[in-house]
C-alpha cells in the first residue's frame, strides 16, 4: 500500500517537473539556447499568485490568471530584451546572459519580497482528499470513507487534492500542447523553426514571432507548475525556483533535450525516482541518486531517452 | 507597379566580406515569365547572389527590384511574402516532418487563423486546415507525390526530395522562383524529367524562374538567357547559345 502511495506522490511531483521541463525543451529546440532563467520564472509565478491571493478581493481563479499572465509577459519580455539581440552571438554568450537574468530575477525578488519564506495558500485549500479504497477487483474512488460500501476495514489510500490536481492538470496540458504543436500552423511553424530556422524563414515563417510564442507558452507552463508546486510544498522564497528548475533541466536532458514527449517522460520518471529513493533508500541522498541516474542514462544513451540518434559523419 | 516592369531587376549589386568582394557590381534584368540561368565556375558567387535576392545577406551596395518594387535590405520573411521563393543547393527540407506538412509549412502565410483559434479549435481552424490541406495535396499531385503524403521527408528518394523542395517553395505563391542547382546529383534521365517539370511549373504557376546550374545540357535546354559570373563579376550575359559559345566563357570554365 505504501508503495502505491509513494508512486502517486512521485507521479505528482514528476508531472510538475514535466511541465517545467517542457519550457526548457521547447526553448532549446526552437531557439537553440538553454534558458537558465526558466526556474526563476517559476518563482515569479509563485510570488505573483501569492501577492494576488493576499489581496482580500482576489478570488483564487483570478490569482491563477494573474500569475499565468505575469509569467507569459515576463518570458516574452526577457526574450526580447536579453536574448534576441544575441541571436547570432556564440552560444556561450547567450548561456551567460541567461544565468545573469536568473540572478537578476532572484535578486529583485530578494529586494522586494525579502528572504523570509512566505507560506503559500494552496489553490485547493479546503478541498477534501480523495480516498482510494482497495476492495475486490478494482480500486474505488470516494471522497468520504462513509460512502464506501466496505466500511473502514479495507485498505485505503489517501490522495490529497494537490497531488491529484498536479497529475490531472499536467496530463490535460500535455495533451493539449501535443495537439497544438502537431495540428496547428503555429505549432508546425515551431517544428519547422526547430529543424531549420533559415529554411523556415525563407518559406515566409516569422522566426521572431515563433520564438516569442515559444517563450510565452513555456513561461505560462512555468506559472502553472509554480502554483501546483507551491500548493503541494507551500514555502515560497526567492530561491524557490532554482532547485526545481535544475531538476526539470535534468529531466529535459534525461528525456532528450529538444524532444517534447521526452520532457514529459523524463519529468515523470525523475519525480518517481526521487520519491521512491526518498522512501526506500535515504531522503538525504535522494537528490544525489537523481543525478546519478542522469549520469548513467547519459552514458548509455548520450542523447537521452527520446533524443535523436546522431551518427557522426567522418 | 506597372505591367511593364520586369519580374526581377538587379542593379549594381555588390557584397563585400571583409576584404573579399564576393559579388561585384552585378546587374541583370529578368522579364516576366522568363527562364533565366545564372552560371559560372565554382566559387563564382552564384549562391551569394541568391542569398542577397532572398534577404539572407544584406548587399553592401546596389538594389533588387521585384516587379519594380525595391525590396533591398528586407528580411527573408518579408521578401518571401513579397514573392520570391527558393530551393537550396544542399536540400533543406524539414526532414522529420511529413511530406504534407512540409508543403503546409510553405502555406504558412496563407493559413488564416490565429494561434488562439488553433489552440481552442474554433470553426475557422477546421475550415482553414481543410482548405490548406486540400491545396497542399493538389500541389503535391502536380509533382507526383500524392501517394507519399505521410512519408517523412527524409525517407523520400533524392529526386523526390528535390521535387518536394520545389513544391514547398511554390506553396508560398511566388512571383519569382529561385532554384539553386536543381539537377545536382541527378542522373541524365532524372535531369530530363526535371527539365520538363521546370517548364511545366513555369506555365502552370505563372512564375518567373531563375536558376543556378552546372549541368550545361539543362541550361542550354531550358534557359532562354543566362548571366555568367566569374570571381563575383559578370563575364557575359545574353542569349544562352551565344553566351555558351563565347570564347571568354569557355576559357573561364575550362582554363586556357
Amino acid at each position: 500500500m505504501s508503495f502505491i502511495s509513494y508512486l502517486v506522490s512521485g507521479l505528482s511531483l514528476g508531472s510538475i517537473y514535466a511541465l517545467i521541463a517542457l519550457g526548457y525543451t521547447m526553448v532549446y529546440g526552437i531557439a537553440k539556447m538553454l534558458n537558465f532563467a526558466h526556474g526563476d520564472i517559476i518563482m515569479v509565478g509563485g510570488y505573483a499568485a501569492f501577492l494576488a491571493m493576499s489581496a482580500s478581493w482576489c478570488p483564487i481563479w483570478l490569482a491563477m490568471i494573474i500569475s499565468v499572465t505575469v509569467c507569459t509577459v515576463l518570458g516574452v519580455v526577457i526574450e526580447k530584451v536579453a536574448y534576441r539581440p544575441l541571436r547570432s552571438a556564440p552560444p556561450l554568450a547567450v548561456l551567460i546572459t541567461a544565468i545573469g537574468v536568473s540572478y537578476l530575477l532572484q535578486n529583485i525578488a530578494l529586494l522586494t519580497q525579502s528572504a523570509t519564506p512566505k507560506t503559500f495558500k494552496s489553490i485547493a485549500a479546503g478541498a477534501p482528499p480523495f480516498l482510494l479504497v482497495f476492495e475486490g477487483k478494482a480500486p474505488l474512488f470516494f471522497t468520504k470513507l462513509s460512502d464506501s460500501p466496505y466500511g473502514g476495514e479495507s485498505p485505503v489510500l489517501t490522495i490529497s487534492m494537490e497531488t491529484f490536481l498536479a497529475i490531472v492538470v499536467s496530463l490535460v496540458i500535455m495533451a493539449a500542447l501535443t495537439l497544438f504543436i502537431n495540428k496547428t500552423k503555429a505549432g508546425k511553424a515551431m517544428l519547422a523553426c526547430s529543424e531549420d530556422r533559415g529554411a523556415a524563414q525563407l518559406m515566409g515563417i516569422n522566426v521572431n514571432a515563433t520564438i516569442s510564442m515559444t517563450f510565452a507558452i513555456g513561461s505560462a507552463l512555468a506559472a502553472v507548475a509554480a502554483m501546483l508546486m507551491c500548493s503541494a510544498y507551500p514555502l515560497l522564497s526567492p530561491t524557490t525556483g532554482s532547485m526545481p528548475g535544475i531538476k526539470a533541466f535534468v529531466a529535459a536532458v534525461f528525456g532528450g533535450i529538444g524532444s517534447i514527449p521526452g520532457a514529459m517522460i523524463g519529468g515523470v520518471l525523475l519525480g518517481v525516482i526521487e520519491q521512491l529513493s526518498k522512501a526506500y533508500i535515504s531522503s538525504q541522498l535522494s537528490d544525489a541518486i537523481v543525478f546519478l541516474v542522469l549520469i548513467v542514462v547519459l552514458i548509455i544513451r548520450p542523447t537521452g531517452i527520446m533524443g535523436k540518434k546522431i551518427s557522426e559523419k567522418v | 507597379m506597372s505591367e511593364n516592369n520586369p519580374a526581377l531587376e538587379v542593379r549594381n549589386l555588390s557584397i563585400q566580406f571583409g576584404g573579399l568582394k564576393a559579388v561585384d557590381d552585378l546587374s541583370m534584368t529578368i522579364e516576366k515569365g522568363a527562364l533565366y540561368g545564372l552560371i559560372g565556375p565554382n566559387g563564382a558567387g552564384k549562391t551569394t547572389v541568391f542569398n542577397m535576392l532572398t534577404g539572407v545577406y544584406k548587399p553592401t551596395s546596389g538594389s533588387v527590384l521585384l516587379e519594380g518594387e525595391n525590396i533591398t535590405g528586407r528580411s527573408p520573411t518579408e521578401i518571401n511574402k513579397a514573392g520570391i521563393a527558393r530551393t537550396f543547393q544542399n536540400i533543406r527540407l524539414f526532414k522529420a516532418m511529413s511530406v504534407l506538412d512540409n508543403v503546409k509549412a510553405g502555406l504558412h502565410n496563407e493559413t488564416h487563423y490565429t494561434a488562439i483559434e488553433g489552440a481552442l479549435r474554433l470553426p475557422r481552424y477546421f475550415r482553414e486546415e481543410k482548405r490548406v490541406t486540400e491545396k497542399a495535396k493538389e500541389l503535391l499531385g502536380v509533382f507526383g507525390l500524392e501517394k507519399e503524403l505521410d512519408t517523412k521527408a527524409q525517407n523520400l528518394p533524392y529526386g523526390k526530395q528535390r521535387k518536394l523542395e520545389i513544391a514547398r517553395a511554390l506553396a508560398t505563391d511566388p512571383k519569382v522562383l529561385l532554384l539553386d542547382e536543381p539537377a545536382a546529383g541527378m542522373n541524365p534521365n532524372e535531369t530530363a524529367e526535371l527539365m520538363d517539370t521546370i517548364r511545366f511549373v513555369r506555365e502552370k504557376f505563372d512564375v518567373t524562374v531563375l536558376l543556378i546550374e552546372h549541368d550545361m545540357r539543362l541550361v542550354s535546354g531550358i534557359c532562354e538567357r543566362v548571366t555568367v559570373l566569374n570571381f563575383g563579376q559578370e563575364l557575359a550575359q545574353g542569349e544562352t547559345s551565344a553566351v555558351l559559345n563565347d570564347p571568354k566563357v569557355i576559357t573561364a570554365y575550362l582554363g586556357e
